[in-house]
């Protein structure tokens, strides 16, 4: 397990390294998400990496770790979402139109962004069977 | 007796075990009531932890500070959960690569929306150009969208409110709405909650579905990519 955990944050450094090193302007772990993918990806590809914390299928390799991470996501948005009820009053001094606005604007985007994706992915398996 | 019960208090109150213990102990309690309503959007787990927790600092008179204290080490593995996404994406990426296309037209169509959604709305509401320009990035996490609201010269706090805000109305609205519409297409609803409501809704989509699960992770990823090159040329053109 701790192994596997060590391999996580050690995507997650590399990541942060290669972005401040740069100067990218993105999130070191979303390229931490990169590496850890890319080493999945070789381990099927060269047996040798398959060992300790890339095992595969084993109770404590890097995939059950980040299983277990990812059921509790919701756990991780506890401390920030403290941080706002201690900032109430920002919402009150902006009142009702604050909130209405990022409700409205919260339909809008899961409306268009679903009626894109839906046919977007409709046109192109016609696209696939006319060919 | 030797030690009052005050004094007690006032060592416990300055120690991270008991903020840590408090936020995991919440959570665990609204995370089995939300698994016993079957996970009714109504029950979100962020949603009622963090005002059960706002209101015990309230009444305890805590300081955010003292309370971060003990929860920074639940907020610090955010990161390493990011990280975490490489797996599910791993085991999906077939469905991933047969559908490409359709993210990347889904990814600009929403991200546009949502940055040019909420600068529209809040202008013709009458709100302030500070807090237009704090909620431009609300759609993204919460660091990113701070930091775009900080090169913005705009209120980093106001930001993180709308952010949150945003992940936990998305959270909540998207089951019934995408049931409503009669869209079965997993991979095209927990998209669309990843654009909309970054983490929160991500965490609302992996309690619903694997596949959702998974694109609303792609989704929140290149979104925050996006959106950090989009509301400067958002703020240029759509406020005079």
């Amino acid at each position: 397990m701790i192994a596997s955990l060590s391999l996580v944050l050690l995507c997650q450094l590399a990541g942060e390294a290669l972005v401040r090193g740069i100067g990218a302007p993105m999130p070191g772990p979303v390229i931490g998400l990169m590496f850890l993918l890319v080493l999945l990806l070789l381990r099927d590809r060269f047996a040798v990496l398959a060992r300790g914390p890339l095992l595969g299928g084993e109770a404590d390799g890097v995939e059950s770790i980040s299983r277990g991470l990812l059921a509790n996501l919701s756990l991780l948005f506890v401390p920030a979402g403290v941080g706002v009820v201690q900032k109430l009053d920002l919402i009150v001094n902006h009142g009702i139109a604050f909130l209405g606005v990022l409700a409205i604007s919260v339909l809008i985007t899961l409306l268009v962004t679903v009626g894109t994706f839906i046919v977007a992915s409709r046109l192109m398996t016609r696209g696939e069977s006319e060919r | 007796m030797s030690g009052d019960p005050f004094s007690l208090w006032v060592y416990l109150s300055q120690s991270p075990l008991l903020w840590l213990t408090v936020t995991l102990l919440v959570y665990a309690i609204t995370d089995a009531i939300s698994i016993w309503t079957h996970r009714h959007p109504l029950a979100n787990p962020v949603l009622h932890s963090m005002w059960i927790i706002g209101a015990f600092l309230k009444l305890t008179n805590t300081s955010y500070t003292t309370y971060f204290g003990g929860a920074q080490f639940v907020h610090f593995l955010l990161g390493p959960a990011t990280v975490a996404l490489a797996v599910p994406l791993y085991e999906n990426r077939k469905v991933v690569a047969s559908a490409i296309l359709p993210m990347l037209v889904a990814l600009a169509a929403g991200s546009v929306t949502a940055v040019a959604s909420v600068m529209l709305f809040a202008e013709a509401v009458g709100l302030p150009r500070e807090v237009v320009l704090s909620m431009a990035p609300k759609s993204v996490t919460a660091g990113v969208a701070m930091g775009i609201s900080e090169s913005l010269h705009a209120d980093p706090s106001l930001t993180a409110v709308a952010v949150i805000l945003t992940g936990i109305m998305g959270a909540i609205t998207v089951t019934p709405l995408m049931n409503w519409m009669g869209i079965t297409d997993f991979r095209a609803r927990g998209f669309a909650v990843g654009i909309a409501a970054h983490g929160i809704g991500t965490a609302r989509a992996f309690q619903v579905d694997a596949v959702a699960g998974v694109f609303a992770g792609i989704a929140m990823s290149l979104n925050a990519l996006v959106t950090s090159l989009l509301v400067p040329l958002a703020v240029t053109f759509l406020l005079r």
